[in-house]
């Protein structure tokens, strides 16, 4: 058990003149630092030009905007990132997420003029590796999840999802069918109920059982003539397989719907089942999250999506297609033949080509064998916490079963007058990103972690002293450890209200 | 296997802990007939070294922008990215950190949002931005499902002159929400006749802004119009660095403004990652899609950014979101805010009037060519010119020169053999003299 000193205060803490603390500086806006008549760029000689083309069409109003020398930028950006956390500062358990180490060969390879200084709308035979690139990527993507075919452009989980739909209605419409029910699990991400939506779907919840996954019974019960289709996250977001998702699959296809799979957590199931042997007609892989695209502080992401035979005919523009001199093609229009039905486009251009470049070279780095050992080790780290933190902490299905994230509750803190968020908070003075708190909603309190393949065991083990020494503290009463937590952090506990209330979402 | 930190003995020791003989007895849970047949039928690892061999070689297959005389823009621009651009977006702790959902450890990313969506604002002349979205397609698509839900109305009105591509996500996020929408031509519409394409049910028309095929117009009129009608006007750009020279979006009276932000700070990427900007009026503030950062105080009330108003994304809001969107294009914007922020307005009106110049350069080039007619009357770095032959065929005989001479307009507009004689160029501070004067000398020898 680790132990601290039970006054955390008591540090020789004084301000300082200048309002930073060592290697933490407060640093001003760029309309602070910068200047109007200054520019960080040098230009050729300006060509000249007359205003025969722009008469009467110039902007008005000065930009306002300051410019800052390359130092000052330079700098302002280095102390920025100062503030944060990232991967590469330590472990970022962050349910559903799947925070792991972003390999660098992927930044240096994405960065190749080859494929980063070519034009989208380049003649396709300048362009032949992009779309070999597409091609393989394809393979590899369809080998892993034994699906038919699949749409690259989705720009990222959710807009994936969108596509995935968008392929159901279009199915349905072209076979004359109005169905317009989607059923959606209690567990699922908001994503999924946001895009059955915005798709024109009602959404009907279904509801998690006792053990913390779908049972068939409650899909049967939903089922009816309306029904278009289902959408469930396998494993689901307690960390769990799905158990009945066979016959859960097949229950829908004989009402005549689909199914859609949120792929979120693909990490944990790779060369482990392939989910076209579960029945899935759609699924969106998370390229950001199961093949390691830097999250970037909130993207860009990509989410391309596998479709079963069923589906592929919906698929949306553009296609691929490899030639017999192997050679390859873009289809940018739909040819309106029977094997293409295509709905159309939902991006311009072909998808996030620099990430298909990364996820390609990540699974070319791993190989077959690579592939089924980061579902392994991230398995085996989500286990490794789950038996050093049952016990204290209860797991709110009693489900020993977990795949790559461990779902616990809050009861441990009950009657000690701490929270979830306040724990959470705690994680950021011991050094570590929170876990995903509040999510999913069938669990009170619920706190789900996902340490992935990336973190050692000592990283773990260290992960769990702080956890199981903060419940202690909790239990005896240092509330102040928590309720005033984050002490040592760039900011303290930071007043979400008001920013809702009165927002300020520009400078002024 | 060196992304894989554990040994067998970490492993052994790990399922030592757990109960377990091997990993294999954690997926008894997925049935035994689905393990057995999810062997991957894939090669095996490589070292870093053989993959960076293997993906050069793929590389290499690609005509690189630069390594040719290139005209090409329609929607991605080949402008140049200050190095120290690229080395702020690859800080660790930018590059390999998550939605700033723990404002006190994300301050870093929540300041340079807070003031990429100042620098948007600005650069639109509108009131507010949010803090990204996918590309300007899907900007632009948002930005009339927003239209639909602040008007209470159901058909959107798409400019005949947006890039084609952009009008099909348009069209197909509209439908599929199951509003409607209708196309105008691609040609000037005077004042009365635009007056007539709006009904009772029209929320918004969308045009663009240089538009698709390069002109540079004056919205002021539709503005005033489409509120007339309670309609909104939404304007689309696709090259941003144009509004360093030409009206804003906001100066015509624009309720929403979308631009690809590909333009500052990013690579052509084959088209993608870029970054969707989206601006619009503070009373829209609530029906705005994505995130939003905002301004407030931590508990010693220093100064701290968050996400706010969260109240309206889909991780609250689920099926009442007003947007399924999550993951942005987060690192996108802070390498087109870094940029902007090198730039200030000094430098982006500077860079605006250079790419203007080389334009008007090569349209003094090709104007020449007495086989090539030029359509636009106003331009910013980008416009259309006529050709006596198909346009896809000649961009092919140029390429032998190596010449990537623009975009023939069949491509992206196949249906309509007014187009195939089209060819849009683009000029940037990229393009050389010698550049223009070896195309206009190549496409007057092939005519």
């Amino acid at each position: 058990m680790l132990t601290s000193s039970s006054n955390i205060n008591d540090g020789k803490a004084y301000k300082t003149f200048s309002g930073d603390k060592g290697l933490q500086h407060e640093e001003e806006l760029i309309f602070s630092i910068g200047d109007i008549n200054k520019t960080g760029v040098d230009f050729e000689q300006e060509d000249t030009y007359d205003d025969t083309f722009l008469q009467g069409l110039e902007r008005q109003q000065p930009i306002n905007l300051p410019g800052l020398s390359e130092p000052e930028a330079v700098r302002h950006y280095v102390r920025l990132s100062l503030n944060n956390y990232a991967i590469d500062t330590g472990i970022f358990p962050l349910g559903s997420c799947t925070m792991k180490h972003n390999p660098r060969l992927n930044e240096k390879i994405a960065r190749l003029k080859g494929f980063s200084d070519i034009h989208p709308l380049q003649p396709i035979s300048t362009v032949q590796g992009a779309l070999q690139i597409m091609h393989e990527l394809t393979e590899w993507l369809c080998e892993i999840t034994g699906m038919h075919s699949i749409a690259l452009s989705p720009k990222a989980g959710a807009h994936g999802e969108l596509c995935g739909i968008m392929a159901i209605k279009e199915a349905l419409r072209v076979r004359g069918d109005k169905r317009n029910i989607m059923l959606v699990a209690e567990s699922a991400h908001g994503t999924n109920p946001s895009t059955a939506v915005l798709s024109g779907f009602t959404v009907h919840s279904i509801k998690a059982n006792a053990k913390g996954t779908v049972s068939l019974a409650s899909v049967k019960e939903a089922i009816n003539d309306d029904v278009a289709g289902i959408m469930l996250t396998n494993p689901n977001t307690c960390g769990l397989f799905e158990p009945e998702i066979i016959a859960i699959a097949e229950a829908i296809h004989d009402c005549g719907g689909y199914f859609y799979c949120d792929g979120a957590n693909l990490n944990a199931i790779l060369g482990k089942a392939k989910i076209a042997d579960l029945g899935v007609d759609a699924m969106h892989i998370n390229l950001h999250k199961t093949f390691s695209t830097p999250h970037g502080g909130g993207g860009p992401g990509a989410g391309p999506v596998v479709l079963s035979e069923r589906l592929a005919p919906y698929a949306p523009l553009p296609r691929i297609v490899k030639n017999d001199d192997n050679t390859y093609t873009l289809h940018e229009h739909a040819d309106n033949s029977h094997t293409q039905q295509a709905f159309g486009r939902i991006t311009a251009f072909h998808g996030q080509m620099g990430m298909f470049v990364r996820t390609l070279s990540y699974m070319l780095s791993h190989g077959c064998d690579g592939l089924r050992q980061i579902s392994e080790d991230a398995v085996l780290n989500a286990n490794y916490l789950r038996v050093h933190l049952e016990k204290t902490f209860g797991l709110p299905f009693d489900n020993k079963n977990i795949m790559h994230e461990l779902l616990l509750d809050d009861r441990c803190l009950e009657n000690t007058g701490i929270t979830t968020l306040d724990f959470a908070k705690s994680l950021i003075d011991e050094g570590f990103h929170p876990m995903t708190v509040y999510f999913p909603l069938v669990v009170n309190g619920a706190m789900l972690i996902e340490p992935t393949e990336s973190e050692t065991r000592q990283s773990l083990d260290k992960f769990i002293q702080v956890m199981l020494a903060l419940v202690d503290s909790a239990q005896k009463g240092e509330v102040d450890r928590f309720l005033n937590a984050p002490l040592y952090a760039p900011r303290k506990r930071i007043d979400e209200t008001t920013a809702a209330r009165k927002p300020i979402l520009t400078h002024e | 296997m060196r992304y894989l930190p554990h040994t067998e003995k970490d492993r052994e020791k790990i399922c030592a802990d757990i109960g377990i003989n091997n990993a294999q007895d954690l997926f008894h849970v997925i049935p035994e007939h689905i393990r057995k047949k999810a062997v991957l039928n894939l090669p095996p690892a490589k070292s870093e070294l053989a993959v960076e061999r293997y993906m050069q070689n793929i590389a290499k297959k690609n005509i690189a922008a630069d390594d040719v005389s290139f005209f090409l823009g329609a929607g991605a621009y080949k402008h140049h990215i200050p190095a120290s651009v690229d080395m702020i977006i690859q800080r660790s702790e930018f590059l390999t950190a998550y939605t700033p959902y723990q404002p006190e450890i994300a301050q870093g990313t929540l300041q340079y949002l807070f003031e990429f969506q100042t620098q948007c604002s600005r650069l639109m002349g509108m009131e507010m931005a949010n803090a990204s979205m996918y590309d300007g397609s899907t900007a632009s698509a948002e930005a009339v499902l927003a239209a639909f839900r602040i008007t209470r109305k159901n058909k959107a009105i798409i400019s005949g002159n947006i890039h084609p591509q952009y009008r099909d996500v348009i069209t197909n996020l509209c439908t599929v929400s199951g509003y409607k929408t209708q196309t105008l031509p691609p040609r000037f519409m005077n004042d009365e006749e635009l007056l007539e394409v709006f009904d009772d049910d029209t929320a918004a028309i969308i045009v663009q802004n240089p538009d698709f095929f390069g002109h540079v117009n004056d919205f002021s009129t539709l503005a005033k119009i489409a509120h007339e009608k309670n309609a909104l006007l939404i304007v689309c750009t696709t090259e941003c660095v144009s509004l360093g020279l030409i009206k804003t979006p906001g100066e015509m009276g624009a309720d929403i403004a979308v631009a690809e932000g590909q333009s500052i700070g990013n690579s052509l990427n084959f088209g993608g990652p870029y970054l969707g900007l989206y601006t619009t009026k503070k009373k829209y503030m609530r029906q705005t899609p994505g995130r939003l950062c905002g301004k407030t105080v931590d508990s010693d009330g220093k100064t701290s950014y968050v996400l706010t108003l969260t109240a309206r994304e889909q991780h609250i809001r689920r099926e009442k979101a007003t947007s399924n969107i999550c993951t942005n294009s987060g690192l996108c914007t802070l390498a087109f805010s870094a940029h902007m922020s090198l730039l200030g307005q000094k430098g982006l009106h500077t860079l605006a009037r250079i790419n203007h110049a080389k334009a008007q350069k090569m349209y003094k080039s090709l104007s020449q060519i007495p086989k090539v007619t030029i359509y636009n009357s106003t331009f910013f770095n980008e416009f259309t010119i006529q050709l006596p032959a198909n346009a896809a065929d000649i961009v092919d005989r140029l390429l032998e020169d190596n010449i990537i001479a623009g975009l023939p307009v069949s491509r992206l507009i196949p249906d309509n053999p007014e187009c195939n004689n089209l060819l849009l160029v683009c000029a940037t501070e990229m393009t050389t003299d010698n550049d223009i004067a070896f195309f206009a000398n190549k496409l007057q020898n092939i005519l």
